[in-house]
């Protein structure tokens, strides 16, 4: 077994959901239910095999990729196909890989306009593919690959089967990602170029860790990987595309983006740019301090201003990627790992109140704030929910959503040696003025919608019900996982921890 | 000149050896061309039906040589080194008849049901095939020459395939007048570099250039530009590019196809040699005049390709723009001759398959819709969707969205540029990055109105594609993802040998 995952496991988690996604193309259009099977079963047997990779993982080293593969693929350019897990991706694959099923569950009666769940899920399991790929690929040009794989299903999603402004939102996502990996992919030919064995391999570039490379070469080479990764988590200024496309895409399209797809740009600042080009991030850490602590007072002021219930949370998504980008240009290992448990518990938390979202506007059909209220009188165990939910976003000790900001906000006190420390001591004060904020939106937001009498116009409407059964089977692990992770953060600590000091320490933390 | 005047003295004339193997590509199709001919003028009308197979069946008979001739290895030199074939040349080869026999495949039904004289369509078909074929192998100005105007002469009638339009009539004739200015433009060059070079061989004036050093700089100067004009002319490069989107409209979109994927690469085959085998002593004249061209024609491509409403149009400015895409390598020609003509060889085989792909669909999409507006394509997701989802992946491809083959044309351009590390190659791989999003913008429209918008009429009945169309369309397929994904087979292929001038 141990060796069959040793050799077969992260190829087969790969690639599983588009073998899945083949097998639909052959079924005819009409059998809907069979659709949503085939679906759920790729998804369930993916996450099985992330589950099998979970119990097989060795802990005791999670600084050292395990079940490496590696073929050869483009020889000509030196890339190669080299895939492997350590404790910064594991948490992140099975975030994936558990999200997904969750999302099929979600769906089994709640496809969206205008329907046809064989387009919407064939779509779902390329997007899986692309990301997990994303995860594990250790070349820069296989990770490439997998980056870009997930842009398509996504557009369509969103273009497709979203909301009233979904062309112009779809468009908007998709250009913006594009000309920041555009660029990112000309920054990783000069990595390779310059380093001195030419290869895309990231664990020989990380080991090579720009040496040669001049400091000022450096600094370009991080600027177009910062445009590449920045866009996409998104950082302040590029975070435009984001409110619109979480807004207009379907529920199921606006969980895996909060959940999954922004996590691939911070994922891609720890593993590829800073330790590729420590010098470059060494220069670039104060500007990224500085647009992170921007994002997260603008996010939070924007989250006062939304009158839109999906397109606060959006808006909440910027702020809480502002926390852990701050945690990143600290360059410590205290903040590399808030950074990671801050992308899972984000992922989680921002993933179920999108859900909670796309139920509400399902029910209400309008996520206007001000015409909702008396959740809890109408349908209390939902209200219930949503208030865990707001509860873990704003960090409240307990629930995951504390490990994410509290780290975060505590390693800007002391960031690694060189950095301005009276710059950073001043982020961290006015980051954490912004959780003050960040309570604010959200307790309002809660008490807008929850509390109160439901207004008149949905007083007496029959169709507002309850969590039905598909919900619950979608939403309790995440409620119990983000309680979890509340009570035990060291699950994800232990495992980040070897594989981020690595980073901290090479980078100079 | 001493030495021809001392041939053609008595006695002193020696026949030239021929190697028929390594010739047999080209009297395949000379000899397929014949037939077509005879079988017109023998059996008449009752020839139209069988004209498609035989032409196809020559195509692939002339891609035998070529396999055995590859098989074999080696450099074959000619004619004192005027016609040579190496393995560029076979990739080359095999590029344009692979070509042709797609094209053929999108002809078929079009010229038949449109009632257009077919034998003559397709005589004139194979006889610019046969110029492409000549053109991968000259290495001689009076050879690229010849084999320039054979290959556009016909081209230039197809364009004009459509009588009863007035639109094709205007599309030949602007094709036409473009192009015979174009070979003026050229043939001055030529006659110009002929006198600084002292020779038609590439390579003797290669020789010559170098040794001459930065002596009689005006007139060198004014001869490569001259020379590179022409040939921008070819590839439509903006600003000699307005031919380009009239053509490519009025034309029958077979023909289109042709023009924009076949006739461009023979342009571009024309500019390699040219390049390559001669004035690349010359790297401080011929790069700044290249970075030029590429970046206004990408960009200016790009920037009209927003605004069209039709998709052929649309196509036809995107080219210009791919164009632009493939000109950057020569930016860098210089420092890296090896790998940038190898990414823009590789740009060639991929761009062909992915455009020829969306041809294929706009072809057979357009049966059902009468028009390539780009409108009424709306709602094709939900009534043909395997055409649908075809004409997206090209799209994709066309971005360079991997794993389709259009990513690593982009990546190994950009990857030259890069690493040739001069400020030039650095401009240009930027404005291509900036480019490259733009371009997404106006490809995405198209997917747009299929996977999002409802059928302009309302009509949703889907229409029978013919054999012929879906055997094209799943050719490109499957050429653009083998390229994408695994795309060591075609660095394999185009990884050349340094060439010396001598080879």
């Amino acid at each position: 077994m141990t060796e069959f995952l040793n050799d077969w496991g992260l190829i087969l988690i790969t690639f599983l959901p588009l073998v899945g996604a083949l097998v639909m193309i052959l079924v005819p259009k009409e059998s809907e239910d069979t659709h949503k099977l085939l679906a759920l079963v790729t998804a369930l047997a993916t996450a099985v095999v992330g589950v099998l990779l979970l119990l097989n993982f060795n802990y005791s080293s999670a600084g050292e990729l395990q079940f490496l593969v590696d073929h050869q693929w483009i020889e000509v350019i030196n890339s190669r196909f080299v895939m492997g897990l350590d404790g910064l991706s594991l948490p992140l694959l099975a975030l994936t890989v558990g999200i997904m099923p969750l999302v099929f569950v979600y769906s089994w009666n709640h496809i969206p306009e205008p329907g046809n769940p064989k387009a919407f899920f064939i779509l779902m399991l390329v997007l899986e593919t692309g990301m997990i790929g994303s995860f594990v690929a250790q070349d820069l040009i296989l990770f490439f690959v997998f980056f870009e794989v997930v842009l398509l299903p996504m557009y369509f999603m969103i273009g497709v089967w979203g909301g009233p402004e979904r062309k112009y939102a779809s468009i908007k996502f998709f250009l913006y990602t594009l000309f920041g990996s555009a660029l990112m992919i000309v920054a990783f030919i000069g990595v390779s170029y310059l380093s001195k064995t030419q290869t895309f391999v990231i664990p020989e570039l990380t080991a090579f860790g720009g040496a040669g490379i001049t400091k000022a070469t450096q600094v370009i080479l991080f600027g177009g990987m910062f445009l590449g990764f920045g866009i996409k988590v998104p950082m302040f200024p590029f975070h435009t595309w984001l409110p619109d496309a979480h807004t207009q895409a379907p529920t199921q399209g606006s969980v895996i983006l909060a959940a999954v797809l922004l996590k691939l740009g911070t994922y891609g600042f720890l593993r590829i740019a800073i330790p590729v080009l420590p010098l470059g991030a060494r220069q670039w850490a104060p500007v990224i301090g500085v647009l992170a602590v921007i994002g997260i007072i603008y996010g939070a002021l924007a989250c006062l201003a939304q009158t839109d219930m999906k397109r606060l949370i959006a808006f909440s998504s910027v702020a809480h990627m502002g926390f852990t980008m701050l945690a990143i240009s600290t360059l410590t290992d205290l903040g590399f790992n808030a950074a990671v448990f801050g992308m899972v518990a984000h992922g989680l938390i921002t993933g179920m109140l999108f859900f909670l979202a796309g139920s509400i506007k399902e029910r209400y059909h309008t996520l206007e704030i001000k015409r909702l209220g008396g959740l809890l009188v109408q349908a209390p165990k939902m209200g219930w929910i949503l208030g865990l939910c707001t509860m873990a976003s704003l960090g409240l000790p307990g629930l995951a959503g504390f490990w994410g900001e509290f780290p975060a906000i505590l390693s800007a006190y002391a960031p690694a040696v060189g950095l301005s420390v009276p710059l950073f001591r001043t982020l961290m004060v006015v980051a954490a003025l912004g959780t003050v904020l960040a309570a604010g939106y959200l307790l309002w937001l809660y008490q807008r919608t929850a509390f109160g009498t439901p207004t008149e116009e949905f007083a007496s409407d029959p169709h507002i019900h309850d969590v039905e059964t598909p919900e619950w089977i979608a939403w309790t692990p995440l409620l119990i996982l983000i309680v979890v992770f509340g009570f035990v953060p060291g699950l994800i600590f232990n495992v980040t921890q070897p594989a981020v000091s690595l980073i901290a320490g090479a980078v100079g933390g | 000149m001493t030495a021809l005047l001392a041939q053609l003295a008595p006695g002193n004339f020696r026949a030239p050896t021929l190697d028929f193997h390594a010739l047999a590509p080209e009297i395949v199709l000379l000899v397929t061309l014949v037939v077509l001919v005879l079988l017109d003028s023998i059996k008449l009308e009752r020839a139209r039906a069988s004209m498609p197979a035989v032409t196809n069946i020559g195509l692939l008979a002339a891609l035998i040589p070529l396999v055995t001739l590859a098989a074999d290895g080696g450099t074959r030199v000619m004619f004192g080194g005027s016609y040579v074939v190496d393995p560029m040349s076979l990739v080359l080869k095999a590029l344009f008849i692979v070509s042709a026999y797609v094209v053929v495949l999108l002809s078929t039904n079009y010229v038949a049901e449109g009632d257009y004289w077919e034998s003559e369509y397709y005589v004139l078909l194979v006889s610019s095939v046969l110029g492409m074929v000549v053109m991968a192998s000259s290495r001689d100005l009076i050879g690229i020459f010849v084999a320039l105007e054979l290959l556009s002469i016909p081209a230039y009638m197809l364009a004009a395939w459509r009588k009863g339009d007035v639109r094709s009539n205007e599309a030949g004739l602007k094709y036409y007048l473009m192009g015979v200015f174009a070979s003026a433009i050229l043939l001055y060059g030529m006659s110009l570099v002929f006198g600084v070079g002292g020779s038609t061989r590439l390579v003797d004036i290669g020789l010559r250039l170098e040794e001459i050093g930065t002596e009689g700089v005006p007139v060198v100067t004014l001869a490569l530009v001259f020379v590179l004009i022409g040939f921008a002319f070819k590839v439509s490069a903006v600003p000699f590019h307005v031919w380009a989107p009239d053509t490519y409209e009025g034309a029958p979109t077979p023909v289109t196809a042709f023009l924009a994927v076949a006739s461009k690469a023979a342009g571009f085959v024309a500019l390699i040699q040219i390049v390559y085998f001669c004035f690349i002593v010359r790297p401080d004249i011929i790069q700044p005049i290249f970075f030029v061209l590429a970046v206004l024609s990408m960009t200016v491509g790009n920037l009209i390709a927003l605004r069209q409403t039709n998709v052929v149009r649309m196509l036809a400015y995107s080219g210009i723009a791919q164009a632009g895409f493939m000109l950057a390598p020569f930016v860098v020609a210089g420092e890296l001759p090896v790998q940038s003509r190898q990414a823009v060889v590789i740009y060639l085989v991929i761009y062909a398959a992915m455009n020829l792909g969306a041809f294929a669909v706009v072809i057979a999409i357009a049966r059902k819709t009468g028009s390539g507006e780009i409108e009424s394509f709306g709602g094709l997701f939900q009534y043909m969707p395997g055409m649908a989802v075809a004409l997206t992946l090209f799209l994709a491809s066309l971005i360079g969205i991997p794993p389709l083959g259009g990513w690593y044309a982009k990546f190994s351009v950009f990857k030259v540029l890069v690493e040739a590390q001069t400020g030039l190659g650095w401009a240009t791989a930027i404005v291509m990055a900036v480019n490259t999003a733009i371009a997404a913008y106006y490809y995405l429209r198209v997917a747009r109105a299929m996977w999002f918008d409802d059928a302009p009429d309302g009509d949703t009945t889907p229409v029978k594609v013919p054999a012929g169309l879906t055997a094209a369309v799943t050719l490109a397929l499957v050429a653009t993802l083998v390229f994408g994904v695994l795309p060591g087979l075609l660095s394999d292929l185009t990884s050349f040998q340094p060439l010396a001038l001598g080879g």
